[in-house]
């Protein structure tokens, strides 16, 4: 057994060495090509957020040539405290040219190795620090996804009445929950809606559960802020309607999904990319929406064609850019008045939104 | 024919010399088994896994910064597992101590003294040792299963933390996303060598209580005391030892290394309270105790090793495009091979061919 061992240590030994001239050898000819280099905070089979993020980079290095003109790295799963530091170190030292940090709790470590690499570009998602030159940031407009289920929901309900599974109570959710409401009061001003809160982003078993209480509290439609397929999945079991989040979760409900916001990175990582390449890469903070194209709305199923004309109509009146879903008159959830007629709520305010509108029935978490 | 295994009459002391490193090597070859079956190249692959987080300087100090919180509490841990008590709530521990640690730098963020940092340090540690308290009494007075009561304390602790950076100590100037104000340069644990990388002072806390506990366990009395309740508990009050108090020390020893390894992570890798502050260190650490045999010099060796083998993951992510998930079933092999040649200390493995009904005297392994 020892001898044994020990010869197949000796071969393992020697196989490494080799394999380490290898890797030194082949560093050397790959350094034309750019390197984009993708951190995602969940798995990228989630379906939801971080697939599109994943997609999107797939989309990027199809629309530049392949392979040979972009190189892809990514990391699945990373956490969101010390862990994330050594991530993105990694990716700065191991040849990326661009590296995307795809969730905001990687903020603080996005800034801080950014100060260490001002060569390389970094692209954080969603947040607001930009600390260095080399840090971008970037967002997208989901509320106005958001906006085109509130009018589908309110038309949709017969319980006027809709359940929201919602992650965090940060600004982002918390305003594509009142995005929602708007949405759906434009339809029927006593809509309802209510919320409840899964504490995560990505764990199927807590969104199935959250889902299963509001159907148990009589809703009849379900949105989600969550990135799994689980709530869609308990709806169709329930024989109800739901909208599916990030990615286009049709396939997980033929008969249940009315649409879903498709988060769609392609074009922005694509545009990115390219200024690498060609050296025209600026800092710069973008939140782009269906305008852009950043923000897409699945086909619209499994509702009628009168329903599908007035989502139609939302989504046209937002893409042109004729209508904001924040224009006044908006009442706050403590009956105080928020934005006065043909008032249109400030980005900076929209950022930090920390307050529900009217007709939300959940104290949001302080 | 079957595969038993028969009890030895004493612990072999060939297996328990080699046990680590034929773990390593079967570890090696199912991997090796398994990136191949993958489509990727196995040797470049494992070179990936093992060899390269080893061959930069500042991958060195990234696996000091993975091992130190995995040492710390697993050493504490071990004094907890030897005495019999069941610790499972070190996340928690860590968690309140990072609370409790940063509450200086929080309420007195003007006050720049050389004193901060040590009081933060002692502070972290007693929030810590004071939660694990709880379990400790509970289970000293009413005699509650340590398992559960420490355990469901995690949540407790964690859902504590995340309603404290999104409600009172939320940073007014992070535009209501939920983390705390970022901590004063003089309240962040320095950097041992910064120009080299950022590994603080985190690891020398570690391998000062990993040798400190060592000391404790094998030449005190404490020690033999601790040891005597955790294998005998009769033996023990024969002898005088009072199985309350050592439920207590045990778990107020390890509580405060856990606070201190919370305060010291937060102080150090992240600079704020955030709601998401450890990936799990106070559970990885049970194996990482177990993993170096509760001996707190093992630990040491235990903590480097399951640190290396995250970093390793990542970088064999990034560089062969292994996915995340064949990184943690690698993970698990490694702990499982590690156990299970473990076994062969105490047992010896014996092939019977089926028609042969078993012999009497055989006694079937079951601990």
């Amino acid at each position: 057994m020892t001898t044994q061992g020990t010869r197949a240590m000796r071969k393992l030994l020697f196989a490494l060495a080799a394999s380490a001239a290898m890797l030194v050898a082949g560093g050397a000819s790959a350094q034309e090509k750019v390197k984009a280099c993708f951190i995602y905070v969940g798995p990228i089979g989630d379906f939801g957020y971080s697939y599109q993020h994943h997609q999107g980079a797939l989309e990027m290095q199809k629309n530049i040539g392949g392979e040979d003109k972009v190189e892809i790295a990514y990391l699945e799963s990373v956490p969101e405290g010390a862990d994330a530091e050594r991530a993105i170190e990694r990716f700065a030292r191991s040849g990326c040219n661009i590296i995307f940090a795809t969730s905001f709790g990687f903020m603080d470590a996005t800034n801080k190795v950014a100060g260490r690499f001002p060569d390389v570009k970094f692209e954080h998602a969603t947040g607001f620090k930009r600390e260095h030159p080399n840090v971008s940031t970037y967002n997208s407009r989901f509320y106005e996804g958001r906006y085109v289920q509130g009018v589908i929901a309110a038309k949709m309900s017969k319980a006027g009445m809709a359940g929201y599974i919602a992650s965090f109570p940060i600004p982002e959710v918390v305003m594509g929950i009142d995005a929602f409401v708007l949405g759906a009061q434009s339809v029927n001003p006593d809509f309802k809606v209510k919320v409840v809160w899964a504490n995560t982003w990505f764990d199927p078993g807590k969104e199935a559960d959250a889902a299963k209480a509001l159907v148990d509290q009589g809703v009849d439609i379900i949105t989600q802020h969550t990135d799994s397929t689980a709530p869609m999945q308990i709806a169709h079991e329930r024989g109800i309607k739901a909208f599916g989040q990030a990615s286009d979760m049709i396939k997980f409900g033929p008969e249940t999904q009315l649409t879903s916001i498709v988060d769609d990175w392609g074009p922005y990582y694509t545009q990115q990319v390219k200024a690498v390449m060609d050296g025209t890469w600026k800092q710069h903070d973008v939140w782009g929406g269906m305008k852009e194209g950043h923000v897409v709305m699945a086909p619209y199923t499994n509702m009628p064609d009168d329903v599908k004309k007035a989502a139609e109509e939302a989504e046209a009146k937002i893409k042109s850019g004729e209508f904001n879903p924040f224009t006044g008159p908006i009442t706050k959830q403590d009956g105080s008045e928020w934005l006065k007629q043909g008032e249109v709520a400030e980005d900076s305010v929209l950022l930090g939104l920390n307050f529900y509108v009217k007709g939300v029935d959940d104290k949001l978490p302080q | 024919m079957r595969i038993e295994l028969v009890k030895r009459p004493q612990r072999s002391k060939l297996f328990a010399a080699i046990s680590p490193f034929l773990a390593f090597l079967l570890t090696l070859l199912a991997g090796a088994l398994l990136f191949a079956i993958l489509g990727k190249d196995p040797i470049l692959t494992l070179y990936t896994y093992f060899v390269e987080p080893l061959t930069e300087v500042w991958s060195l100090h990234e696996l000091a910064i993975k091992a130190a919180p995995l040492i710390l509490i697993a050493v504490g841990l071990s004094v907890c597992f030897l005495s019999n008590n069941w610790n499972i709530g070190a996340e928690g521990q860590f968690t309140i101590g990072a609370i409790t640690g940063a509450i200086i730098p929080l309420y007195f963020p003007e006050w720049n003294s050389f004193a901060v940092l040590p009081l933060m340090l002692v502070m972290g540690a007693l929030g810590g040792a004071a939660y694990a308290a709880i379990p400790a009494v509970l289970k000293a007075r009413f005699n509650t299963n340590e398992i559960l009561t420490s355990l469901m304390l995690v949540y407790v602790a964690q859902l504590f933390l995340d309603w404290l950076v999104r409600g009172p100590w939320r940073d007014p100037a992070a535009m209501s996303f939920p983390q705390a104000p970022a901590f004063p340069s003089w309240a962040i644990l320095p950097e041992l060598f910064p120009s080299s990388g950022r590994a603080n002072w985190g690891i020398v806390f570690a391998v000062v209580a990993a040798v400190a506990v060592w000391f404790l366990l094998k030449k005190t009395l404490k020690g033999f005391e601790v040891r005597v309740i955790g294998q005998s508990p009769r033996a023990g009050r024969f002898g005088g030892f009072s199985t309350a108090k050592t439920i207590i020390f045990a778990f107020l020893l390890s509580g405060a290394l856990a606070g201190l390894a919370g305060i010291s992570e937060v102080s150090g890798a992240i600079g704020r309270l955030q709601p998401v502050i450890s990936p799990g260190y106070g559970f990885a650490a049970i194996i990482v105790a177990f993993l170096g045999r509760l001996n707190p010099l093992g630990i040491i060796a235990a903590g480097l090793v399951l640190a290396l083998s995250y970093l390793g993951g990542e970088a064999a992510q990034i560089a062969v495009g292994v996915t995340d998930k064949t990184v943690r079933a690698f993970q698990g092999m490694l702990l499982f091979f590690v156990l299970a040649c473990d076994t062969l200390i105490l047992y010896r493995i014996r092939f019977v061919r089926t028609a042969v009904s078993p012999a009497k005297e055989v006694s079937y392994g079951h601990g």
